[in-house]
């Protein structure tokens, strides 16, 4: 409770986001009813009505918490990220989108050109009008307008400050649940808010090392697709050729990919200390590729289709090169 | 009088072989042009592909690593790692837009200035020709359907 017996405000805001993170917070179930208690929901999209006017006649610093979740698609994304950054004295990149870029900063690979045409003229796109979204419409009622679509998608924190991320495609409920009780501990005095710029929600080593499969010496000679193998249930999947992100990858999800047959996909960001996610795991990866030979080393690459997708599907935004550059017809090359 | 574009490339040496050709080269009074930056490793097993993407990133126009001449490493085989590494980032790199020819892997001895020299030359002027890679700089042109143009720039 705050000083004049009011209750702390909370908000919760999707930016280019799938609701997954949502979701993530419904699922905590009980608990949600001490956010409700403990909390005022301020603003919140998905869950309850308010309007953007309602959040700028606020005080600025005013709401004490808020989760801002997905990726800087557009304009109006990186407007309402400035306008709860003014608003809130706590501001927590939430989910893989917020931190790192997510899925939808893989598009950075392409143009918005590509994008468009992919929305708007796919095989499986019925638009006999050619009808393309514009920015600005003369309607007879008036001018309208929608958000400007960016060349490029950025994190949360390419566009304001952040204070804690919190990373996940989506975030772990029990991880979710964790931080609420501490944010409820520091609100009741009993314990500090973590440094700032701190990771909250999740551990500070790999998933490997919360993955219980058997690890040998690697030595991979070839790198197969998770449909084409029948996966051995106990050994490590990195040893058995398939992609699997664990060792460049946050812990704090319980390995729960991995130990379940499927490939880590690295939705929880870079592990402690790595500045680019893609390179850390390209390291480990490279590393153990068994051969000495370049022309064998190229074929055994050539397991790997989509280089850049594989090891940046959830980190494309927040990498170092963050976009692709030119609209150029992509061609690996081969040669030595 | 136009100016010539002069290309800056960051090397990764290895302390026991391409740094002492760096070296040697120098005593020997073997000229190459001053647009690399030379970083020295103990092993080419060293580089991480985040220096290499944080060069880049940060204006760097291209990126050689070198490393001693494949079973000659000190290290016993750490070379082949870093050759597997390249392999893997130049496939990236492709994905990413960024030519083959700004991040190059040279073998050089300790013994061989003269060739690390002519390498060094060869892969400036190929860079000169491909012209700066201005990462993080490049307005990206407004496309169709929003003709509004959006003047921001763009991390590529």
């Amino acid at each position: 409770m705050s000083e004049n017996g009011s209750k702390p405000k909370f908000a919760m805001y999707w930016a280019a986001a799938c609701g997954g993170c949502e979701i993530a917070v419904l699922n905590i179930h009980e608990k949600i009813l001490d956010v409700d208690a403990n909390f005022e929901i301020v603003f919140w999209p998905v869950a309850m009505d308010a309007k953007y006017k309602d959040v700028e006649a606020m005080p600025d610093g005013s709401i004490l918490l808020t989760l801002f979740n997905g990726a800087i698609r557009n304009s109006e994304n990186e407007a309402i990220a400035r306008l709860l950054r003014r608003k809130s004295q706590i501001l927590v990149a939430f989910g893989s989108c917020a931190c790192q870029g997510g899925l939808p900063s893989l598009a950075n690979l392409g143009t918005s050109q590509a994008l468009f045409d992919a929305a708007y003229d796919g095989p499986s796109t019925d638009n006999p009008q050619g009808v393309r979204p514009q920015p600005q419409w003369a309607a007879p009622e008036g001018q309208l307008h929608i958000p400007e679509f960016y060349p490029a998608v950025k994190t949360l924190n390419q566009v304001v400050p952040v204070d804690y991320y919190m990373p996940g495609c989506p975030p772990e409920s029990p991880q979710i649940a964790a931080v609420i009780d501490l944010v409820l501990q520091v609100l009741g005095g009993k314990a500090a808010l973590p440094p700032p710029g701190a990771v909250i929600g999740a551990g500070d080593s790999t998933v490997c090392d919360e993955c219980k499969r058997a690890r040998n010496e690697k030595k991979i000679t070839q790198f197969v697709r998770i449909q084409d193998v029948q996966p051995d249930p106990a050994l490590c999947l990195l040893e058995q050729g398939l992609l699997c992100n664990g060792p460049a990858t946050r812990s704090g999800c319980g390995a729960l990919c991995p130990m379940a047959g499927a490939l880590c996909v690295g939705c929880y960001g870079p592990a402690e200390g790595v500045l680019d996610y893609g390179a850390r795991l390209m390291t480990a990866v490279a590393s153990v590729i068994d051969s000495t030979n370049p022309a064998e080393i190229e074929r055994i690459l050539d397991g790997i289709p989509d280089p850049a997708g594989a090891f940046y599907r959830f980190n494309m935004g927040g990498s170092l090169l963050r976009a692709g550059r030119l609209p150029r017809k992509s061609k690996v090359a081969h040669e030595p | 009088m136009t100016e010539q574009f002069e290309p800056v490339i960051i090397g990764f040496t290895c302390n026991w072989c391409s740094y002492r050709a760096a070296d040697l080269a120098g005593t020997a009074r073997i000229k190459y042009p001053p647009n690399i930056r030379l970083i020295r490793l103990m092993c080419s097993g060293r580089l991480d592909p985040t220096f290499v993407l944080q060069a880049l990133a940060s204006g760097a126009d291209g990126v050689m690593i070198t490393g001693c001449h494949p079973g000659e490493c000190h290290y016993l085989e750490q070379n082949y790692k870093a050759m597997r590494r390249f392999l893997l980032l130049r496939r990236m790199l492709t994905q990413m837009g960024i030519e083959p020819q700004r991040v190059k892997l040279v073998w050089a001895s300790a013994a061989e200035g003269a060739r690390l020299a002519q390498e060094i030359t060869a892969m400036v002027e190929e860079v000169r020709a491909l012209g700066p890679l201005n990462w993080g700089k490049v307005e990206v042109p407004a496309f169709s359907p929003h003709p509004s143009s959006l003047k921001e720039e763009v991390p590529a």
